[in-house]
Parts: C-alpha cells; structure tokens; sequence
C-alpha cells in the first residue's frame, strides 16, 4: 500500500519531538545532534562544527562547490572516514532572494552536490542523506549581500 | 477546524411593480481604471442587529472589489426601508447613488435566519435583482457575500468570487526560527483558523477544484514531501511513495490528479499522480530545475517553469509532457507560473534587477503587464472568476515578513488582505456554491 492515512494529532506528535531536537542544534532545524556523540571527543557535533567545518558556501543560484567549499568537504570526509559511526545529514539551504519552489530545488541541488563531493572522497554513500530547506532556514538575517550570501549554504549535521 | 456543512437555500424574490425599464445599470468592466460605481446599501431590516451587519460585509465586499463606491450612511436621507417597499427614488438621486440595496433579515419561528434582499436601479427605477435566503443564524457572513456576489454579478456580468475562502501559510516567531502552519479564511480575512498546529513545517497549500481538500508540501518527519489534508476531517495523506522530495504540488481541473515536483539526486523533474489509480507519470526529463506546474484551465497544458537555458523562465507543455516551448522572452527571470481561470492569461513572480514583480502575460507569452513591483513580490494566486490576484509581499529585514495583498488583473486597487500576523502563499478556494 502505497498510501498511509495519518490523523492529524499522531502527525503533531512526531512534528514537536523534531522540534525539540531542534532546539538543541540551532541554527540547523534537522539534526540529531542530539545524539550521544554531542559533545567531547573528535566524533562530537562540537568538533565537526569547531576543527572540521560544517557548513560550505555557493554563489548566487549555484551549486558549484568552489576552492574554500571543496577544502572544508576534503576534512569532513577524512573526518567522516576516521569515524565510521557518524552518519550525517546534509541540508541544503538557499537565500531569500528566490521564490519559494526554486529555491526548494536549488537548495537540493547544493546539498547533492555537497554528497556527491563526499562519495568521490571515499565517504560511503549510505551515511549521507540530504534535506533541503529552500530559502526556510536563513542563518542571517538582513536585506543585503553579506547576510545573503551567509544563508546560501549546505550544512552537515550528525544524524 | 472550518467546517460548511450547512445548506443554503436561494429563492427568487417578486419583482416589484414599478416605472417601465430604462437604459440599464452596468459597471463597464473591459476598461482598466474603472471609475466605481455609487451604490448606496441600506441597513437591513431586521430585530437583532444582524440586518447591520449583514449591510457591513456586504458594503466592505463591494468597496474592495474597486467596482463600487459605496456612499456614506451618514447621507441617507430615506433611513429604512422595508424589503417589500418601493424606495423614495429621489431620495437617493439626491445623495448620487446610482444602485440602492434595501434587505431584510427574521429569525423565522423554526430557528433558521431569512435573509432578503433587493438590488435598485435608481436612476430608472427597477428593481434588478431580488433573491432570499434560508440559513442556520450564524452563517450570516457568509450570506452576506452571498448577497455581494449577487449585486457583483448583476451589475458587473462576471461571477462573483466574495463567498471564497483562501488558505496560506501563517507565519509566527522570529525569521531564523519561523513557524508555519496552514490557515484558512474568508477572502475577507474573516472567519479564520489554523489548520496544522506550527510543529511540521508547512508550504504551498492549493486548494481542490472539487473537493474540501487542500494538497500542500509537509515536512512530517524531516521528509518533505505532498500531502492531502481534508479540510473538514483533518486527515492527512502523503501523496505517492517517492523516494525524494516532492514539493510545488497543484490539482488538475477535474480534481483527479496532482501535478507536482520530485527531486532525486538534486534533479527536479515534473510528475502527475492520479488520485485514484495511484498511476504516476514523468512528465519532465531533463537536468535542470523543473518546477511550479499548473494545469490550463481546461487540463490539456501544464505551464511550469525552468531553468534549463539558464535561468528561470516559463514553459507550457501538453499534459503528456509533449511539445515543450519557452514563452517567456522578457528581460529578468520568471517564476511560479499560474494559468487563469478564464484560460487567456499566465500570472507570474518576476525578478529583474534585484526585485521581486507581480505580472500577467497572455499564453504566447506576449503583452505582458506588470501588476505590482518593489523589494519581494510572491506567488500570485487567482480569484475563481480570474478577476483578482492574491500574493505575498515580504518587508525586509530581520524584522521583515510577509503579508497578503491582492491587486485587479488591471493592475489597479491594490489592497492589503486583513490577516493578523505574518502570511504567505495565498491559494484562492474555487467558489462554494
């Protein structure tokens, strides 16, 4: 069965536990970094975040990893590859200066790119799933070029 | 929940015997800048107060439509008049009116509301229209639209669109942390309530042709992916089993399908599913961002849009997939295409140096006009009688957000949509009856 008919309070249940993991890993609104690996140790959210880098950059409608994108992915993929465990879930976020389906697909197309990046650096492709959050997850948060150009990201977060 | 389980029924009223018939009334309409017609609305006779109320809303839908200049009640001279009475006709000479609305609302003694009502011609001194109606008593706002599009529709020759409703997107909190769930209002703004509860993310809702139903794009369980929500039951269904995002869903004319997006590995190409045969089929296939599909009125085309030649641009295709063309050659980009209910016009989000526009174009893509303009102009919807858009303008900054405005497909009477709090992504209902 293709279908699954889901009363509307059971859908509210599941959707307020994610928020509630989301509270604990702002700015991303996926994550499980709430998991046991949060804090301390190299395989912890904390480190990726801190030594590794979680996040890369694009340029206007791109999804063109450039220089500084490709050498943040390089770490976490060696990362990746030192901690076999981790499983990661990379989002995909795009400015405010799209509407609102595009960017919904640009943001998707970021977060492929980020993966297929990772797959080629010998990351397993099992371990990576991507969201996109289109332009609904801004980090930055003025009408201008230096807060947009924040929010055209991927992020990767422990799943 | 918003339920209309509630039946109305609409009788047509005697005509009053009166002088013989002259030129008729009639707001010229194929004209852009229409200059509005004096209609003067009498307070409905009635026991209780809602003959008042009644007059409110039926004068608050004429007035925002930019058809009609409702004349202020302070200039009446004749104050009340019964429904089955011949107005003083030089009375309302004397304060410009050139249509009078004269009503009557009685709680009958089996507890169901009777509203009549008569629509004047006061220059030739016709009645034009007259219909009554029978109703629960507290569904007398929607009566009164009822009544507005019975004026609407005799003086302007189009079908009303008062008694509608609109879904959109209600946004609270701050911007990094937005909360968005699905309400749905009165066009009016009146009458709302809020559909999901603000704990899924929630976008894009677009109502059936059809059916109490509303397809939309959920993030239930961090997939996002359509779904189905009864508007009346609440239940929900996830539209196919698709193993990436689906999202820009719409229904087809006859309610059967949903045409919508499904990204796999960073590709977005276009499907529709049949709602009952659970049939999918691919109607895109190419490696570009294939998006915001919508069906002709009619369902024989799909205008969506994509970014296949570079930037966003719009397209119309059979609703096979077969015969793709460009049809948008204007400078700047082109987004969220919508087919107009009439058949003759694509509505759609312009950017072109760096800000957002509300236009319409015919479907070769020529004449087109631009409506509205400024920092972030979004999602143009339609009125079911093709006359009105509905969109969302954001403010910038992070104390920015959206709101509801609509604007006639001339470009003039823009208006903001009362909505309490942040909202985006109207879809217009068809109409009820």
């Amino acid at each position: 069965m293709m279908t699954t008919y889901l009363p509307l309070k059971k859908i509210a249940a599941f959707g307020f536990a994610a928020m509630v993991l989301a509270a604990c890993a702002a700015p991303s609104y996926t994550t499980g970094s709430a998991s046991s690996s949060a804090s301390g140790g190299s395989a912890s959210a904390k480190y990726l975040v801190e030594n590794v880098g979680d996040r890369v950059f694009f340029e206007t409608d791109r999804s063109v990893l450039g220089a500084s994108a490709r050498g943040t992915l390089v770490r976490q993929a060696e990362w990746l590859n030192q901690n076999g465990g981790i499983n990661m879930t990379i989002e995909g976020h795009a400015d405010e200066r799209g509407t609102r389906e595009y960017n919904l697909a640009l943001g998707a197309r970021r977060a492929n790119a980020v993966r297929d990046f990772l797959i080629s650096q010998g990351v397993n492709a099992s371990r990576l799933q991507t969201i996109s959050f289109g332009k609904e997850r801004p980090v930055s948060l003025c009408a201008e070029e230096s807060c947009w150009s924040k929010n055209r990201r991927s992020v990767s977060a422990i799943r | 929940m918003s339920i209309r389980n509630f039946l109305v029924w609409v009788i047509a009223l005697a005509v009053l015997a009166g002088a013989p018939a002259g030129a008729a009334l009639k707001i010229d309409i194929t004209q852009g800048n229409v200059e509005p017609l004096p209609i003067a609305v009498l307070d409905f006779v009635s026991e209780d107060g809602v003959g008042m109320k009644l007059a409110q809303v039926v004068t608050a839908d004429l007035e925002r439509s930019g058809l009609f200049r409702p004349i202020e009640r302070a200039a009446f001279i004749e104050t009340q008049v019964d429904v089955n009475v011949r107005p003083r006709f030089r009375d309302w000479r004397l304060v410009n009116a050139l249509a009078l609305v004269t009503g009557r609302a009685i709680r009958q003694n089996d507890g169901r509301l009777r509203v009549e009502f008569r629509l004047w011609d006061v220059v030739a001194q016709q009645q034009m229209t007259g219909l009554q109606f029978f109703t629960t008593p507290e569904n007398w706002r929607r009566i009164s639209h009822l009544v507005a599009d019975a004026i609407y529709e005799r003086l302007t020759g189009e079908t009303g669109y008062f008694d509608t409703r609109i879904v959109f997107v209600s946004e609270s909190g701050p911007k990094n942390k937005r909360v968005k769930r699905l309400a749905i209002m009165d066009q009016d703004g009146y009458a709302r309530s809020e559909l999901t509860d603000g704990r899924t993310l929630a976008l894009t809702p677009r109502f059936s042709p059809t059916a109490q139903e509303i397809t939309y794009l959920s993030y239930y369980r961090n997939k996002p992916r359509v779904y189905l929500l009864n508007i009346e039951t609440g239940q929900q269904e996830v539209v196919g089993d698709f193993p990436g995002m689906t999202f820009a869903p719409r229904f087809s004319p006859d309610g059967q399908k949903i045409v919508m997006s499904l990204e796999r590995n960073g590709n977005s190409n276009i499907y529709t599913m049949d709602l009952r045969t659970r049939e999918t089929r691919r109607l895109t296939s190419s490696l570009a961002i294939d998006t915001a599909p919508c069906f002709a009125p009619d369902g024989g085309q799909i205008v969506f849009e994509s970014d296949r030649m570079g930037t966003q641009q719009i397209y119309i295709m059979e609703s096979d997939g077969t015969n793709v063309r460009r049809i948008s050659y204007g400078e700047g980009r082109y987004a969220t295409p919508v087919w107009s209910p009439r058949g003759d016009l694509i509505a759609f989000t312009k950017t072109y140096k760096g800000r957002f526009l509300i236009g319409v174009m015919k479907t070769d893509g020529s004449g087109e006009r631009i409506l509205t303009e400024g920092f972030h102009n979004e999602g143009p919807a339609w009125s079911p009688n093709g006359r009105v858009l509905a969109f969302f303008r954001e403010s910038k900054g992070a104390d920015g957000g959206p709101k509801l405005w609509t604007v006639d497909v001339t470009g003039y009477n823009e208006q903001p949509v009362p909505v309490e709090g942040w909202a985006s992504d109207p879809a217009w209902s068809p109409l009820i009856r």
